[in-house]
């Protein structure tokens, strides 16, 4: 069976699913069931400065968006950090990390941004042996108001010099959780680098409001008749994630700082793809709070399976693998010709492919009396939306065209590999050799 | 009086009454709001959809279902109405199984289709529920029309028509209006009086006049009709019963299982109903079925259907059949009556076996004997009443078109009518298109 271990920033665990930084890692209670249903890491929830903690609403701070089946797609909150004594959760954290030395166990903090505040808690956190720190850039809600939090994350220069506080006061890894409410990824990630940060985590939770209560007007979840924007989680946000993850994976001038990817992670096939796209390994929130600790065990099985099945002996033998496959439009290749084809036998002629092409796109799905839907394919431009409206899987192919076929909609034969960047259209075109 | 499942003759109160009344709830229970939102969420709102096609109402069941995806049910109930708005019983006897749910791409697909059904009913009874009647009548158009029989046909036509602003006078030879939704429906698949609530529901349209008591040969004439009216539609049903022709026919215990259904729906108090121990219905069709698997659920010791051709030409659907059976009724195939035995009630049955020849039934001389207190006769109703002079074809009034008949000004549809099956649901479609018909005509 494949060997899950991982090592990130030297720091081992026996698998790469560590919780995130949440309600699930609020207390050595939890912590402590996590690791024996088999989470391979935590990182505690996030820590404030000494002195009396923050305190939550005493109303509803959740709000969510499902699916038909009640499944959860989306979580939103309007929590903040730890609201218990820092003193307690340190004394808990020393405790938890002497009983369980080969999970991982990272702290996460956020504390206001002047170097006195933060050169008063790093020592104390160091005294737990907790394995590294994780600094919170990321709370999109209250704490941000309050200069921390998102606060920080969206300002570069700030993000470089706490980093390198922490690097200056604390010895052990230092991780930046970034906030997904910018809009270039790249640039707090580059700013964590500058400051020698050891790895950035990403996503944290993404300014929302997930429904409006349409009798009181008033957005959820609410309090006392108001409502604000909180963060959101979950399966919903995996895109969105994914893709950052990406983009800093493959950024030049970030290339090679480790990722630990967060982000609507939920199954064993969600970690994976985020490992291919350059994550050394994965934090879950939302899956956790979902269906309790054990999901883990999905997650564990999912992955070595697939890791035998593939050949994989260690997780080191895939991160990363997929970065070089990530690159910008401009390089994909224009003479990549393919056709939609609709395999008859598994149709079930619901016209959800027809209804789709005709009004929304192409016109390039014919439909007879009888029902039979077939391509028109001097029509079709490939564009996939037939396949992903249709509701059986597999039903619809996109057959590539082989090199030297013409191309019935344009009358012009597949050629060689050829991108926008030589294409006659493009203005600013570079002269083919 | 202590009576069981084993007792003798025909006996009311075979089974406890907690036990009669589970037996008698609803086939098919409704969704709570949940559990309608996720058999919706499998309607895949197909294009040109073929339910929607094989529907004889022709209801928009994608636009229904999305309705109450989204949380609106009442909507969803408007978009079934407009086409059917006896939607509420149809969505309880409809044999989706051959209709709507048959042609669904998921039946297709998986063998599970989305459950219509049931969907339109959890749309309906939430807007019922609400107590209020969805339409509005247009302005007065000063025309009058003579609705005879106010069965499915009858009442979709008189609502269709009272809709358009025509003054409706709606009639029935018995003294409740309804139809065999009242008379004729199994008890399991309208439950709590629906029948006649839904018939209150329907008349709060205004502009009908109901008139019960009152029929074709019974007080009415149809010249008389003609002439006081602008225009008549003729929904009277099958009224009458073809004969057995089997030797003992008469004898004590045997009866139209139409009469039994019928007095089994009007019963107050189904412990007090009487039947046999051992009970025989003869037929194949949905009545045959609905007699039987009633017979059982009152507690008849032991039930047999006796059909005379093979299983596979059953009136009764595959799935009638599978409920006949999970009910403990016994269905034999390719057996016909050729004589009741009993002194002076029927003790026993005889049944001759039977091959077909190309579409010849013989019979093979070999017989057997069933026990029989209580033999059902439900081998077909027949057109009754229908007025003279109307040209009948094949048993029924022949129409053309939206239910145009042979003599001017008189429409017909339903049961009574050529042309399509007959069903609660065919019924309420002939029924409104002759009222749109009815519409263009009067309104040249
Ligand atoms: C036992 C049984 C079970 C059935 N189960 C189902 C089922 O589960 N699903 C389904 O879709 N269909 C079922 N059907 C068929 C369905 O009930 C009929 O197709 C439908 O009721 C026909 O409607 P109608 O309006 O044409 O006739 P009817 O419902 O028969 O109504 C005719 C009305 O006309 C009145 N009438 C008759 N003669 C005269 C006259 N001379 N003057 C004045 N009024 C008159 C009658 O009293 C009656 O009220 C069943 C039928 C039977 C017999
Ligand atoms: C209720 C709640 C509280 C959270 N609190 C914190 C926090 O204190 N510190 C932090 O870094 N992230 C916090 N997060 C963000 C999560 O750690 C994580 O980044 C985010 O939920 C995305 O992962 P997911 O999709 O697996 O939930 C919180 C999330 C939730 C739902
Ligand atoms: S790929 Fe796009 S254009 Fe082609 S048939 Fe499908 S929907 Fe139409
Ligand atoms: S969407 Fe798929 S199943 Fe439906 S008609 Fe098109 S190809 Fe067939
Ligand atoms: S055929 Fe089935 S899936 Fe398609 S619209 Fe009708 S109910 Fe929905």
């Amino acid at each position: 069976m494949a060997d899950l271990t991982t090592d990130f920033l030297g720091i081992t665990s026996p698998n790469p699913f560590w919780l995130a930084s949440a309600p699930p890692t609020d207390k050595e209670y939890n912590v402590r069931r996590a690791f024996e249903a088999g989470w391979g890491g935590v990182v505690w929830k996030t820590l404030g400065s000494e002195g009396p903690p923050v305190v939550n609403v005493n109303g509803p701070r959740y709000g969510a968006v499902w699916g038909a089946d009640r499944r959860l797609l989306g979580l939103n909150n309007i929590e903040l950090i730890t609201d218990r004594d820092l003193f307690t959760n340190l004394e808990e954290i020393t405790r938890v990390k002497k009983d369980y030395p080969d999970r991982a166990l990272i702290v996460s903090l956020m504390v206001p941004c002047d170097e006195a505040s933060w050169k008063a808690i790093l020592p104390l956190v160091e005294e737990t042996g907790a394995d590294g720190i994780e600094l919170n850039f990321g709370c999109p809600h209250g704490m941000a108001e309050r200069g921390m939090g998102s606060a920080v994350g969206q300002v570069p220069e700030y993000i470089t010099m706490v980093t390198e506080w922490c690097k200056t006061y604390y010895s052990k890894p230092v991780i930046v959780k970034l906030t997904p409410n910018i809009t270039d990824i790249r640039h707090p990630a580059r700013a964590a680098h500058a400051g020698k940060c050891d790895a950035v985590s990403l996503i944290n939770t993404i300014n929302s409001i997930t429904s409006v209560n349409l009798d009181m007007l008033c957005p959820e979840p609410m309090i006392d008749g108001k409502g604000t924007h909180g963060g959101y989680c979950g399966p919903a946000v995996k895109p969105i994630a994914l893709n950052m993850v990406a983009e800093i994976a493959r950024d030049p001038d970030t290339r090679g700082l480790p990722i630990s990817a967060i982000g609507g992670v939920t199954t064993w096939r969600d970690a994976a793809e985020f490992m291919v796209m350059g994550a050394g390994n994965v934090q879950v929130c939302t899956a956790a709070m979902t269906y309790g600790f054990k999901v883990v065990q999905e997650m564990i099985s999912g992955l070595s399976q697939w890791m035998d099945e593939k050949g994989y002996a260690a997780t080191s033998d895939f991160i990363g693998k997929g970065v070089p496959n990530v690159t910008d439009w401009q390089y994909l290749n224009l003479n990549y010709v393919t056709k939609a084809r609709i395999n008859q036998d598994d149709c079930i002629k619901c016209g959800r492919c027809f209804a789709a092409c005709e009004d929304t796109s192409h016109q390039a799905i014919a439909m007879s009396d009888d029902r039979t839907f077939t391509v028109i394919e001097e029509e079709c431009v490939a564009c996939n939306l037939c396949v992903n409206v249709c509701p059986v899987e597999g039903c619809i192919d996109m057959v590539e065209l082989d090199k030297g076929a013409v191309d019935p909609r344009t009358g012009e034969t597949v050629g060689d590999y050829a991108n926008w960047t030589t294409h006659p259209n493009n203005p600013s075109k570079v002269a083919a050799e | 009086m202590s009576n069981s499942q084993t007792t003798p003759g025909i006996v009311p109160a075979r089974l406890p009454g907690e036990q009669i009344a589970r037996n008698f709830a609803d086939l098919h229970a409704p969704y709570d709001a949940h559990e309608a939102r996720v058999a919706a969420d499998r309607c895949y709102f197909c294009h040109d959809a073929p339910c929607m096609t094989a529907c004889p109402t022709s209801i928009d069941i994608p636009l229904f279902i999305r309705q109450i995806a989204t949380g609106t049910p009442e909507a969803a109930a408007r978009t079934i109405f407009e086409q059917n708005i006896l939607g509420g019983m149809c969505a309880r006897v409809c044999p989706t199984e051959t209709l709507c749910e048959e042609a669904c791409v998921r039946e297709a697909a998986e063998g599970k289709p989305v459950e219509i059904g049931r969907l339109q009913r959890h749309a309906t009874d939430a807007l019922m529920a609400r107590n209020v009647h969805p339409f509005t009548r247009a302005e007065p158009t000063g025309k009058t029309v003579a609705v005879v029989g106010a069965g499915p046909a009858g009442l979709a036509c008189a609502h269709r028509l009272a809709m358009k602003g025509h003054d409706v006078t709606l009639y029935d030879m018995r003294a409740k209006p309804g139809g065999l939704n009242e008379f004729g429906i199994a008890a399991y698949k309208s439950t709590d009086n629906f029948a006649q609530a839904e018939v209150d529901w329907l008349l709060r349209i205004g502009g009908i006049t109901l008139e019960t008591g009152k029929g074709l040969g019974q007080g009415l004439d149809l010249n008389d009709l003609q002439q006081a009216f602008d225009a008549v539609f003729l929904g009277i049903g099958l009224a009458g019963v073809n004969a057995l022709r089997a030797e003992g026919e008469d004898m004590g215990g045997v009866s139209n299982a139409v009469d039994f259904i019928a007095e089994l729906r009007q019963s107050a108090d189904l412990t007090g109903l009487p039947v046999g121990r051992n009970v025989v219905v003869i037929g194949g069709g949905m009545t045959a079925v609905d007699a039987a698997v009633q017979s059982r659920l009152l507690g008849a010791e032991t039930v047999t259907i006796a059909y005379r051709r093979g299983q596979s030409r059953m009136g009764a659907s595959t799935f009638e059949q599978d409920l006949a059976a999970s009910k403990g009724v016994r269905i034999m195939a390719n057996v016909r009556p050729v004589a009741v035995h009993g002194a002076g009630a029927a003790a026993e049955i005889e049944l001759e076996y039977t091959t077909e020849e190309g579409d010849r039934l013989v019979g093979t001389g070999e017989t057997l004997r069933l026990r029989a207190d209580q033999v059902f006769k439900a081998i077909g109703q027949t057109l009754e009443g229908a007025p003279e002079g109307i040209q009948i074809e094949g048993g029924k009034i022949k129409v053309w078109d939206a239910g145009r008949t042979s003599l001017p000004g008189v429409w017909a549809g339903g049961d009574c009518a050529g042309g399509g099956e007959d069903l609660t649901v065919t019924a309420v479609a002939e029924g409104r298109d002759a009222a749109e018909d009815i519409h263009k005509v009067l309104m040249g």
